[in-house]
């Protein structure tokens, strides 16, 4: 456990350092995964190294967004001024996005399903 | 007594609790707008209004909480390792799937607010809501919109697709779990991908592998689209 935690920790640290000395638009967090999908896939990594402490956080990871979600509170006098396109477009381009996003990936992809787990 | 307040421990043991007893809820009665992200934000905003305690004092041990999402994000790295052979031999329908909507979520959510007679500052704001806060705040600043306002809304896209995302894409046929999860990974980041990822998990390798794709996508044509219009 502390051992995938230290790494996951690794990964995420020079992810931040490649963000912000590159100064690329793409967070930290995301950049670690990917080092760290290529350190998998190249073998650098082994799967059972990170795999308690990964699934751990990751079967927990809604948890985890909860303070940002209370952080709204701060914004509520901004969304209240203009309510009405703030909801309504926030609303209705969510589920435009997942129609167009679902319907494209379907309509192009012509694989068997994939085993369910 | 009220000195624990301004300790870490009263925001993450009031985190925990309420998602705990939002999670217990949620599972007994199915109820989906019982959702724990949303049901267990939602208390814990009403109880610290009622108490009248500040955000800050919450945010102290909320940090500390909000601090394992980078891990986590990091984390994701491996259900796409191991699907990585499903994932390849679908990458054309990922990538396109993934651009369509990061064009779709630009022009319906600054279009919608824009004929709803939006301001020009809140209409940039709600740009780029379907992305990970971090990359959404970038551009939310670059095109001149509020960050704070677009952090909010991030958010609130997510809640929207933790919350009724799953139900709506089965609504619509949208029912494979490579679709499904792309679905709600690139309308609903991380939180839409924490939902898909306890119902399947290919489906959250897949949403996961959108949330970073659609950050890439968003940030490049969003500046493309401002040359064209600005």
């Amino acid at each position: 456990m502390l051992q995938g935690l230290v790494l996951l920790l690794a990964f995420q640290f020079i992810g931040e350092i490649l963000s912000n000395f590159l100064g690329l638009p793409i967070p930290g967090n995301v950049i670690g995964m990917a080092l760290l999908l290529v350190s998998l896939i190249s073998g650098v990594i082994k799967e059972e190294m990170i795999r308690e402490t990964a699934d751990f956080l990751l079967s927990h990871m809604a948890l985890f967004f909860v303070p940002a979600g209370v952080g709204v509170m701060l914004y509520f006098d901004l969304i209240q001024r203009e309510w009405l396109p703030i909801v309504l477009g926030t609303v209705f381009s969510t589920f435009a996005v997942m129609a167009v996003t679902g319907w494209t990936e379907n309509l192009l992809d012509k694989n068997k399903e994939t085993s369910n787990d | 007594m009220t000195e624990i307040l301004h300790t870490p421990l009263f925001g993450i043991t009031l985190t925990l609790l309420a998602y705990r007893l939002a999670e217990i809820l949620y599972r007994k009665t199915g109820f989906i707008l019982f959702n724990p992200v949303a049901l267990s934000i939602v208390a814990i905003i009403i109880l610290l209004k009622i108490c009248d305690i500040p955000y800050n004092d919450y945010a102290r041990g909320g940090d500390i909480i909000l601090f394992l999402l980078g891990p986590s994000v990091v984390a994701l790295a491996l259900p796409l390792y191991q699907r990585r052979k499903e994932i390849l031999n679908r990458k054309l329908p990922i990538l396109l799937g993934i651009f369509a909507g990061a064009m779709t979520s630009i022009i319906t959510a600054a279009g919608t607010a824009w004929l709803l007679g939006g301001s020009h500052k809140v209409v940039l704001s709600l740009v780029p809501k379907s992305v990970t806060t971090p990359i959404a705040i970038g551009i939310v600043e670059k095109i001149g919109g509020i960050a704070p306002l677009t952090a909010a809304l991030v958010v609130l896209t997510g809640c929207l697709g933790a919350i009724c995302g799953p139900e709506f894409c089965r609504l619509i046929g949208i029912r494979t779990p490579a679709a499904l999860g792309l679905a709600v990974g690139t309308a609903s980041h991380g939180i839409g991908t924490a939902r898909v990822l306890g119902e399947n998990r290919f489906a959250g390798a897949v949403s996961g592998l959108a949330i970073g794709l659609n950050g890439l996508a968003t940030s490049i044509i969003v500046p493309l689209l401002w040359l064209l219009f600005a």
